[in-house]
């Protein structure tokens, strides 16, 4: 040990200067939020809770095709379908276990027409499990509930894709 | 015989008025540290139960008692049971003789530091025995280290203290403080004041020093099996036993309850008042260096406390006392 390092070790230097940067840290701005009252802003590419889409005029834009099904890696979604009285193939069954989801995203990707698409929403946290097993009811009432922010952020993330 | 519980109701009054509002405060005190200990670090720390978080607190003890208390099968029971009432006993009993003005004290006895003193040393007697009745590892391992952490630094402090004894003369809180009235002793004694933190740090098992519940070594040390309100004790205790330790520094060094300088605005302040600022500042500083410091190696620690605290502070107090026996200004006491 040589004689300035004694010096400082005697006085407490480093000690001094590290209580003098919690005193300055201790003023500044904290980088967290509150969370529950204030929230983070979100990209419009957030994947989060499902939501089948509808047209404006109030159709399902699903039409069945199951790529979606096919593509999911953990296979969490299950669709059957039947022929409609005016010829077109429409989804009897669309469910998705939240619980397999790995929300990579992928099943938006793979929808020829935006109907399954992943929003904003992250907060769906329930008390037991079967509540986490969506059916197209509720993917449908998702889509109706979020449709003006999902709508707002496929046309921002339009010109990336 | 009415007599009696007359005094005796009189007593627990004024027992009652001293401990509710030091559980009051631990409470406070607890809060005051995840805060500040937070911001340091950029969080924002316990905000939102009550104004700015001030009940998180509260809420935890609700939760605390509510928690069941798991008994180990193997350990020893009674010993299980004894050791966080040991320890929060310890930590409130010493309050008794800590003057917060000139007449607010509930026993004024004429060896108060020694009390003091004694009951803090036996603090590390519920640390021990919950360690060792746990009947497991971890515990056990935590308190050892805890009990020779808490002895070696004992020593030191207990030097440090016959430090300001020379000064003053007396061993009674009240004369201690009295003492300072015209310089603190903080400013002649000021390496003595810096060692007296440090062991006080070590004392009450707070960072750098908290190697008896190292987290990443020793799970949660000598409360690893504690549960519900039985480690809510422990902690309540040690909290406790941090502000009775800043009460002491401030007793010892920044002149207790007496103004920073006796002129007018500042004279007319509750004496109470200005003995709790004091111990805020010191736990302030307590909770900041939590934020700052890494955890000390065990043998660095005893290094510290064996080979540099305790032969510092005994040159220290060699030369008090040729200080004040050369320049004749020696206590003049009544023996």
């Amino acid at each position: 040990m040589n004689f300035s390092r004694i010096l400082k070790t005697v006085f407490l230097v480093e000690f001094i200067s590290g209580l003098y940067l919690a005193i300055r840290e201790l003023f500044r701005k904290s980088k967290t939020i509150n969370y529950p009252f204030e929230k983070g802003s979100i990209s419009p590419r957030m994947r989060g809770e499902h939501a089948l889409r509808r047209y404006p005029s109030g159709e399902e834009r699903c039409i069945a095709c199951k790529l979606c099904e096919a593509v999911c890696p953990a296979q969490a979604i299950t669709i059957e379908s039947t022929e409609r009285a005016d010829g077109s193939r429409k989804t009897t069954r669309y469910d998705i276990d939240m619980l397999k989801c790995i929300y990579c995203g992928l099943c938006q990707e793979s929808c020829p027409v935006d109907a399954i698409v992943q929003g904003p929403n992250f907060e769906f946290a329930t008390e037991t499990r079967e509540e986490l097993y969506y059916n197209k009811e509720k993917l449908l009432a998702n889509g109706d509930r979020w449709e003006s922010v999902l709508a707002k952020n496929i046309k921002l993330d339009k010109p990336y894709r | 015989m009415l007599e009696y519980f007359q005094i005796l109701g009189q007593e627990i009054y004024r027992i009652l008025f001293l401990l509710v509002p030091i559980l009051v405060s631990v409470a406070m005190v607890v809060w005051l540290d995840r805060r500040v200990w937070g911001l340091v670090q950029k969080r924002k720390g316990p905000n939102v139960v009550g104004p700015f978080g001030l009940f998180q607190t509260l809420a935890d003890a609700l939760k605390y008692i509510f928690k069941e208390i798991i008994i180990p099968a193997s350990a020893n029971k009674v010993v299980f049971i004894l050791a966080p009432i040991v320890t929060m006993t310890l930590a409130l009993v010493a309050w008794a003789v800590i003057p917060m003005s000139e007449e607010f004290v509930l026993s004024d006895i004429n060896v108060g530091i020694l009390y003091l003193f004694a009951v803090s040393s036996l603090g590390v007697y519920g640390i021990i025995m919950g360690g060792w009745a746990s009947n497991s590892k971890y515990p056990f391992l935590g308190a050892i280290r805890s009990a020779a952490q808490m002895v070696s630094y004992e020593v030191s402090i207990g030097i440090i203290i016959i430090n300001v004894l020379l000064c003053v003369g007396s061993l009674n809180l009240k004369d201690i403080v009295l003492a300072q009235k015209d310089l603190w002793f903080v400013i002649p004694l000021f390496p003595m004041f810096v060692i007296f933190f440090i062991s006080a740090l070590a004392e009450t098992n707070r960072p750098p020093f908290d190697l008896p519940e190292a987290e990443a070594e020793l799970v949660a040390g000598y409360q690893t099996e504690y549960s519900g309100m039985m480690y809510a004790m422990f902690w309540l205790g040690e909290y406790a036993n941090i502000l009775l330790m800043c009460a002491m520094g401030s007793i010892l060094f920044l002149g207790g309850w007496l103004p920073i300088i006796d002129i007018y605005p500042l004279n007319i302040v509750p004496s109470p008042i200005w003995m709790i600022l004091k111990i805020l500042f010191l736990f302030f500083l307590f909770a900041l260096i939590k934020a700052i410091v890494p955890r000390y190696r065990y043998d660095q620690l005893m290094k510290l406390g064996w080979k540099i605290f305790l032969p510092f502070s005994l040159i220290y107090l060699v030369l008090t006392a040729s200080f004040l026996f050369y320049f004749d200004k020696l206590p003049k006491g009544n023996f």
